[in-house]
């Protein structure tokens, strides 16, 4: 079967429900009784065994059902939720992880994983109570051995309420139509459930190549004692045996099987698949229904949009020139809806944080236990939405974060004890909405940034030099650690402190728009504070005319504007500059920089924008501002690539391209 | 048949110019362009496409012929070859022919003024001189050796 154009489909959904199944076993970890929560992750298990065995992705689909019988036990109370239950459960999910990755690269999913495999085994039938056995010795001894398929179809059954049995049942020797006797036995059955083995073979038994005792398996909603008087009835019947059989026991053979077996699992897989959905949907309809859509389209929507609004920009003056009132009131009308549907458009490109700061609790958790420190996390607001392509980009820089958190920040046990400090760090993770910006922070309740240490380093890796150290603030002190080359851990460790740090996480964030700010109390924490922009394709821009050509400045960059008269322009080094609120900003002719064409009129005042890059500030000189505007990012393209001072270009109401100011190259 | 190929033609000057029909995206009227700072003069800057920011050159001056202004028969000729799509502004855009591939000659060393570097070869039609462009070549963003900026301003 071709399988290829549901990859992506099987890859994205295996990583929701290892997503699902870890968030529910840390769930778990904390109540370790509640059996919703296994039962919520036999099914995410469940319907991973099936899509792999349907991909073919065999190892995948071992693995999931081993972990589906550990389940199955725990939640027929056979085994109790330990701790080393749950190390076993967090190796599978890591193993299902990177096999779920390697098919995402291309790769076959096959991974070594017997060891956790015959963990898994071993957990489920070592610690199964003995009381199970001790009820009926002969149960543990399976006359038949089941294959794969066989057993699915078992355990399938069991969880849709149907009894499977093992009926094992002996002719009386002066039997004459052994054949006759066989069929009015399994017309008997058949009418109660159904026959899913025999042994020996259906063939043998008709024709009557068997002593006098043959066995079935049968499944039915039949008791046992029901199904053995029904056979009994049956006239040269000797003796019935009813046992019953035991679903989680059923794997030991399953390996040894004949290929030609493993090869009809996959079909029957399938199956059951589709038997599971309607479990599946049932849970997700209640959170809205969704559909998945490629960005790309999504992105097409926006090019297609951005065209209706200059057309409205045109029709709007069009309207305006004509004076005429239905036409006005048409055009007013479109505004409106096409200002809905921008709306509209964006939010679709919006995606709960949630998905991000999914996979930390469980990252937290094998990091604390590797650093033997005791570490709580609190994530608030994952339900604030960002841009998906910000999404994408900023999982990397947090990660880093609240490892450095853990290992730097967050203190071992005893330390926090003697401190009078919760032996339990905990590492607060928020997001929230403000302005046009998210905003993400970190805080633990740790150590704290101690600044001697930070500075002594800082000296030592040449960073800044003793006499700079003196002057500085807490803040700028602070700032160091964003500095390249920078660990202030005493030994480097695996976790975090590889020197390549802070400054990677700080550029990653300018490169999205963003800043990134650290603030620390020694002894009672730190809180970095990340800002975002809520989209990266619109911005807020200042729109401002330098002689009769248009730039956008953005927002994001701008202190303030400001009008100064002619006469408070200073000059230092062949250098203007004018004093703005105490400090001394150079001055920078945006005419003289980009060539403007046109003359300078020598006016009494003299507009300016002042920006920002770090703590560094310039004021550009321009001609006149016309205001602010929500703009769309548009590249310019493969063949202009290294633009001076230019990021990228927007196209304005009346259609007209204008340039976006890089501020970051202006300011050196 | 198979040894046809169409081509666009277009004025430049006297000469007459062909790209091939592939690569043309489409042949626009002149429009108000956005000027780009600081960067070649060739690149005249950048025009709105139907929502793509699309940049445009002056092909006059990028072959070194003098500039003049812009006419009524002036057109911006949309090309685009691999990732790059960019406009060429040509005196006027004439015709569309079938080009008999076997009436392609390599191009002499010099023609109307173009280096023959960005010249794929030359064909004669009838009493007219077809230049071929090489796009690719014409098109290549490492000519934009955008001048050295002025070392940092502040």
């Amino acid at each position: 079967m071709e399988m290829t154009q549901y990859l992506d489909i099987f890859i994205e959904e295996s990583k929701e429900h290892l997503q699902s199944i870890n968030q529910q076993v840390l769930l778990l970890e904390k109540r370790p009784g509640e059996l919703t929560i296994v039962n919520e992750i036999f099914r995410s298990a469940h319907t991973l065994k099936g899509m792999s065995a349907t991909m073919g992705y065999e190892d995948l689909a071992n693995l999931t059902h081993c972990m589906e019988n550990v389940l199955d036990a725990i939640r027929n109370n056979k085994i109790e939720v330990s701790s080393s239950v749950l190390d076993v459960l967090f190796a599978s999910l890591d193993h299902l992880e990177a096999m779920v990755v390697e098919i995402s690269e291309g790769g076959s999913g096959k991974r070594d994983v017997t060891k956790t495999v015959r963990d898994l085994e071993a957990l489920e039938k070592g610690e199964a109570p003995k009381m199970i056995q001790a009820e009926s010795k002969k149960e543990a001894e399976s006359l038949h051995v089941y294959d794969q398929y066989e057993k699915q179809i078992i355990i399938q059954s069991k969880e849709q309420g149907f009894n499977a049995y093992e009926l094992s049942i002996s002719l009386r020797d002066d039997c004459i139509l052994k054949a006759a006797r066989v069929y009015m036995v399994f017309e008997v059955i058949e009418q109660i459930g159904e026959i899913i083995k025999t042994m020996p073979a259906v063939d043998m038994l008709e024709t009557e190549q068997f002593g006098t005792h043959f066995t079935l398996s049968i499944l039915t909603k039949e008791s046992a004692e029901n199904v053995k008087e029904r056979i009994l009835k049956v006239s040269e019947v000797d003796v019935v045996e009813v046992v019953d059989i035991q679903a989680d026991k059923l794997n030991i053979s399953s390996n040894t099987e004949s290929d030609k077996d493993d090869k009809l699992e996959p079909q029957e897989v399938k199956l059951e698949d589709k038997k599971s959905e309607p479990q599946q949907t049932s849970i997700s309809g209640s959170s809205g229904k969704t559909i998945r859509v490629n960005i790309e389209r999504l992105d097409q929507l926006m090019n297609l949009f951005e065209e209706l609004v200059i057309d409205r920009g045109r029709l709007e003056e069009i309207s305006k020139s004509l004076k005429s009132m239905e036409l006005n009131e048409t055009v007013e009308r479109m505004s409106r809806v096409s200002g809905d549907l921008q709306n509209i458009i964006l939010t679709m490109r919006m995606v709960p944080v949630e998905q991000v700061f999914n996979r930390f609790p469980r990252m937290i958790r094998g990091l604390a236990k590797d650093l033997g420190k005791k570490v709580n996390l609190e994530i608030v607001g994952a339900e604030t939405e960002l841009d998906r392509t910000v999404i994408d980009e900023i999982g990397d820089p947090l990660v880093h974060l609240l490892r450095n958190s853990i290992d730097h920040g967050i203190e071992n046990p005893g330390e926090r004890s003697s401190r009078g400090k919760n032996e339990t760090g905990t590492i607060y993770l928020r997001a929230f909405h403000s302005g046009n910006h998210v905003f993400i922070e970190i805080q633990d309740d740790g150590a704290g940034i101690n600044k001697q240490k930070v500075l002594s380093k800082a000296i030592e890796n040449g960073v800044i030099t003793k006499e700079m150290s003196e002057n500085l603030t807490d803040k700028q002190c602070f700032e160091l650690l964003f500095a390249s080359g920078f660990s202030t851990a005493d030994v480097v460790s695996d976790i975090s402190g590889r020197g390549v740090g802070l400054d990677v996480v700080k550029n990653k964030i300018e490169s999205l728009g963003g800043s990134i700010a650290v603030d620390s109390t020694e002894g009672s924490g730190t809180i970095f504070s990340i800002q975002l922009p809520l989209t990266l394709s619109i911005m807020s821009v200042m729109l401002v005319e330098i002689s009769r050509e248009k730039y956008a400045i953005p927002l994001s960059s701008i202190i303030e504007t400001a009008i100064i008269k002619k006469e408070d322009i200073l000059s230092a080094h062949n250098q203007k500059v004018i004093d703005f609120r105490g400090k001394v900003v150079p001055l920078v002719n945006m005419k003289d920089i980009f060539e403007v064409p046109g003359s300078t009129e020598a006016s009494q005042h003299v507009p300016v924008v002042v920006v920002r890059k770090g703590d560094k500030m310039a004021a550009l000189v321009v001609d006149s501002f016309i205001g602010q505007q929500e703009i769309v990012l548009k590249s310019l393209g493969q063949y202009l690539t290294s633009v001076f001072a230019i990021s990228g270009a927007t196209i304005l109401g009346d259609g007209q391209v204008a340039l976006i100011l890089d501020c970051n190259a202006l300011i050196k | 048949m198979m040894n046809e190929e169409k081509v666009i033609i277009f004025q430049l000057k006297d000469e007459e110019y062909a790209v091939p029909v592939q690569h043309v995206k489409s042949i626009e009227r002149m429009q108000p362009i956005t000027r780009i700072p600081r960067t070649v003069s060739f690149v005249k800057g950048v025009i709105n496409l139907r929502g793509v920011v699309t940049p445009i050159i002056d092909l006059r001056s990028r072959f070194e012929i003098e500039e003049v202004s812009h006419t009524d028969t002036t057109r911006i000729i949309i090309v685009s070859v691999g990732s790059i799509e960019a406009g060429l502004i040509v005196d006027a855009a004439n015709d569309v022919i079938d080009l008999d591939k076997e009436s392609i000659e390599p191009p002499p060393e010099v023609v109307g003024g173009v280096d023959a570097e960005y010249i794929h070869g030359v064909a004669k039609i009838e009493k007219r001189l077809l230049i071929l462009l090489d796009l690719v070549k014409v098109l290549n963003p490492e000519k934009l050796d955008v001048q050295p900026t002025k070392e940092s301003i502040l």
